[in-house]
C-alpha cells in the first residue's frame, strides 16, 4: 500500500468512525442517562437518510431548496419528533425492566420500517451532495478525494466538540451528568427530571437523524440501513463504556479504522474483525474502555 | 407448581397432539415450525428467566446444531438419528462452553454484547468461508431416520417427533428448575452476590446453565435443518437471536409457559397480519400491525401474555387480595 492509498484509507476510516460516533453518542446518552435500551435508535438514522432524500423536493418547493435548508428542516422535525416520542412511548418505561424496553423499542423498529415503506417505498435511492461540496481534492496525479467526505468529518468533529462543551461547561450539561448519577437526588434539588430526559432524548434522536441525513450522499439510502448501524453502534457503546461520550468517540474511531483497513487488507475476514475486537476488549476490560462514573 | 399451570401445560400439549387430525398440510408445517421455535425459546428462557443471563447470541447454537446436522449427514444414505442428534447437540453445547467460559466474565449489557459478538463470529464463518457453502448455504439430500421406526422425511412423523422433543425439553426444564440446581440458578438471578457469600460457586452454575441451553438450542437447530432440509447463514444472524428474545419477553419472562406462549403468539401474529384474506393489499405492510401489537402489549401487559390471567384477577377481585396471591405464586416459582 503506497502512501496516498494509505492516506485515503485513513481519511475514510476517520469519516466512518466519526459518523458512527455521531449515531452512537445519542445511544450512549439515552442509555447511560435514562437507562433505556433504545433499539429504535438505528431507525432514527434510517429516518434521517430517507428525510435527506424525501424532504429535498418539498423543501425546494417551499423555501427555494438547497441541501443545507433540508438539513435544518430535518433537524427541526427530528427534535419535535424526539420530544413527542419520549412523551408517548418512553416516559412510562423508566420504571420497567430493561427487557420490556427492548420489546417496546423492537415494536417501534417495525412500525418505523413499515411507515417508511408506506410513505417512501422500498427502493434504494441515491442523494446528491450539494454543489459546493461535490468536487474532489487532488492528492496525487491519479488519486483524488471527495470534498464531501471531508465535510462530513469536519461537521462530526464540530458536533463532538460542541457536545463536549455543553457537557462540561453549561448548566444543562451539569444537570444531565448529575441526572445520570442519581436521579432521585437531582429531582429533590428541584430539577424537572422528566423535562431533562425529554431534552436528552430529543437531542439524541436529532443527532442520529442528522447523522443519517449527512451520510445519505455517501452511503445510498436503503431499507434496513437502520438495523445495520444499530448493531455497530451498540458495539461502539459497549466498547467505549456505557454512558461515556469520550469512550464512544474512541471506540467509534477504533472501529472506523479496524473496519476500513480490514476491508482493504483482509477482505475475507473483514466482517468478523470488529466483533473479534469487541470480544477481546470486553474480555480484557469487562465494562468497556471508559466506565462512566 | 400450581394445579392450574400443570393443567394448562397438559391441555396445550394435548391440543398440539390432536391438531394434525383437523389441520391440513399448511397447518402442520406451520405448527411444526412454531414448535421448533418453542424449543429454541425454551433454551433461552433457561438463561434469561431461569438464571437472569440475557444472551443475545442464541442463534449461534441453533445454527451450529443445524449446520452440524447437514454437514454430518452422509450424501448417499440416511443418517441414524441415534448418533446424529446427540452429536449435533454436543457440537452446539461445546461452542456454548467456549462462549460461556469467556463471556460469563462480563455481566449485564456487556454480557449481551459479548454473546452477540460470538454469534456474529459464527455467522461470518458460515457466511464467508466455504465450510458451509457460504451465503448459498447447503442442502441435505436424505433426511435422518431412526432405524425403520421413524423417517423424518414424513411431515407427520416430523410433527410428532418435534412435539415429543418439545414435551421432553419442557418437562426436563421444569424438573431442572425445581431441582436444587434450578433453585441455585434462581438465587443467582435474584442476587448473585448473596449466593456467592453463602458458598455457591456461581460461575460453575451459570456455565452449566449456558451449556445446557446451548445443547437444547442445538436440538432446535437439528429440527430446523431436518424440517427445511437446508441451512444458510441467515439462521445464525442476530435477527434470529433477537426474534427469540422478543418471543420470550412477549410471552412473559420467568415461567416456562411464557416461552411457549410467546413462540406461538409471535408466529401466529405474523401469520395473522400477513394474511391476504383479512387485510387484502395491506397484508404486505404486516410489520406495522405486529409492531403496534407489540407496543400495545408492553403498555398494557407488563408481565407478558403469561401474566394476563393474574392481571384479570387483580381487576376483578381488587388489587390487595390478588397481589397476595400473586406473591404466593411467584414464591412458588422461584
Amino acid at each position: 500500500m503506497d502512501l496516498i492509498t494509505f492516506l485515503i484509507q485513513c481519511l475514510n476510516s476517520l469519516q466512518y468512525g466519526l459518523l458512527l460516533f455521531l449515531v452512537a453518542s445519542g445511544l450512549t446518552l439515552i442509555f447511560g442517562i435514562m437507562g433505556v435500551i433504545n433499539l429504535a435508535h438505528g431507525s432514527f438514522y434510517m429516518i434521517g437518510a430517507y428525510m435527506a432524500y424525501a424532504l429535498a423536493p418539498i423543501v425546494a418547493a417551499t423555501f427555494g431548496g438547497g441541501f443545507f435548508a433540508t438539513l435544518l428542516v430535518g433537524l427541526a422535525l427530528a427534535v419535535i419528533a424526539g420530544y413527542v416520542l419520549e412523551w408517548a412511548f418512553f416516559s412510562f418505561l423508566y420504571e420497567r425492566e430493561h427487557l420490556q424496553q427492548v420489546l417496546m423499542t423492537y415494536g417501534l423498529i417495525l412500525v418505523f420500517e413499515e411507515l417508511r415503506s408506506m410513505l417512501v417505498g422500498d427502493d434504494v435511492h441515491g442523494v446528491q451532495p450539494p454543489a459546493i461540496l461535490a468536487g474532489t481534492l487532488p492528492l496525487s496525479d491519479l488519486m483524488t478525494y471527495p470534498v464531501y467526505r471531508l465535510f462530513i468529518s469536519a461537521v462530526c468533529l464540530l458536533l463532538a466538540l460542541g457536545m463536549y462543551l455543553v457537557f462540561t461547561r453549561t448548566r444543562l450539561g451539569m444537570m444531565i451528568r448529575a441526572g445520570s448519577t442519581n436521579r432521585e437526588m437531582v429531582q429533590s434539588l428541584g430539577i424537572d427530571i422528566k423535562f431533562l430526559y425529554r431534552v436528552v432524548f430529543a437531542a439524541g434522536m436529532a443527532v442520529a437523524v442528522f447523522a443519517g441525513m449527512i451520510a445519505a450522499p455517501v452511503s445510498s439510502v436503503y431499507p434496513g440501513m437502520g438495523n445495520t448501524v444499530l448493531i455497530i453502534c451498540f458495539v461502539v457503546v459497549v466498547i467505549g463504556g456505557i454512558g461515556s461520550i469520550r469512550g464512544a468517540l474512541l471506540a467509534a474511531l477504533l472501529i472506523g479504522f479496524v473496519d476500513t483497513f480490514g476491508k482493504v487488507l483482509v477482505p475475507q475476514a473483514s466482517g468478523v474483525l470488529v466483533y473479534v475486537m469487541m470480544a477481546l476488549i470486553l474480555l480484557w476490560k469487562p465494562s468497556g474502555l471508559f466506565k462512566a462514573g | 407448581m400450581k394445579h392450574s399451570k400443570v393443567i394448562f401445560s397438559i391441555l396445550a400439549f394435548v391440543a398440539l397432539a390432536l391438531f394434525p387430525l383437523v389441520a391440513g398440510k399448511y397447518g402442520i408445517d406451520l405448527v411444526t415450525k412454531i414448535m421448533i421455535f418453542a424449543v429454541f425459546a425454551l433454551s433461552l428462557e433457561l438463561l434469561v428467566g431461569g438464571t437472569g443471563l440475557v444472551c443475545f447470541g442464541q442463534s449461534a447454537f441453533l445454527g451450529i446444531g443445524a449446520y452440524a446436522t447437514v454437514l454430518l449427514s452422509p450424501q448417499n444414505g440416511a443418517a441414524s438419528m441415534l448418533w446424529l442428534l446427540p452429536v449435533c447437540m454436543l457440537a452446539a453445547a461445546l461452542y456454548a462452553l467456549l462462549v460461556g467460559v469467556l463471556s460469563l466474565r462480563t455481566s449485564g449489557v456487556y454480557f449481551i454484547m459479548v454473546t452477540l459478538a460470538f454469534a456474529q463470529m459464527a455467522y461470518y464463518v458460515a457466511h464467508d468461508t466455504p465450510l458451509g457453502g457460504g451465503t448459498d448455504g447447503i442442502y441435505m439430500t436424505i433426511k435422518p431416520v431412526l432405524g425403520s421406526l421413524l423417517d423424518l422425511d414424513q411431515p407427520l412423523t416430523l410433527y410428532a417427533f418435534t412435539l415429543a422433543s418439545l414435551i421432553t425439553v419442557f418437562g426436563f426444564l421444569a424438573l431442572l428448575l425445581r431441582s436444587r440446581f434450578g433453585r441455585a440458578l434462581a438465587g443467582i438471578r435474584v442476587n448473585e452476590q448473596r449466593m456467592r457469600s453463602t458458598g455457591f460457586s456461581t460461575f460453575g452454575y451459570k456455565l452449566a446453565a449456558f451449556v445446557i441451553s446451548g445443547g437444547i438450542a442445538g436440538l432446535a437447530g437439528f429440527l430446523f435443518a431436518v424440517k427445511d432440509g437446508y441451512v444458510n447463514p441467515e439462521l445464525i444472524s442476530w435477527h434470529v437471536s433477537g426474534n427469540v428474545l422478543i418471543m420470550i419477553i412477549l410471552g412473559g419472562i420467568g415461567q416456562l409457559r411464557g416461552a411457549l406462549i410467546g413462540a406461538f403468539a409471535f408466529a401466529l401474529l405474523q401469520e395473522l397480519f400477513k394474511s391476504d384474506a383479512l387485510f387484502g393489499d395491506f397484508a404486505k405492510h404486516w410489520q406495522l400491525g405486529l409492531g403496534l401489537t407489540i407496543i400495545a402489549s408492553v403498555a398494557l401487559l407488563p408481565r407478558g401474555l403469561v401474566g394476563v390471567p393474574q392481571q384479570l384477577t387483580e381487576r376483578l377481585f381488587g388489587r390487595s387480595n390478588a397481589a397476595g396471591m400473586a406473591h404466593g405464586a411467584e414464591a412458588e416459582d422461584e
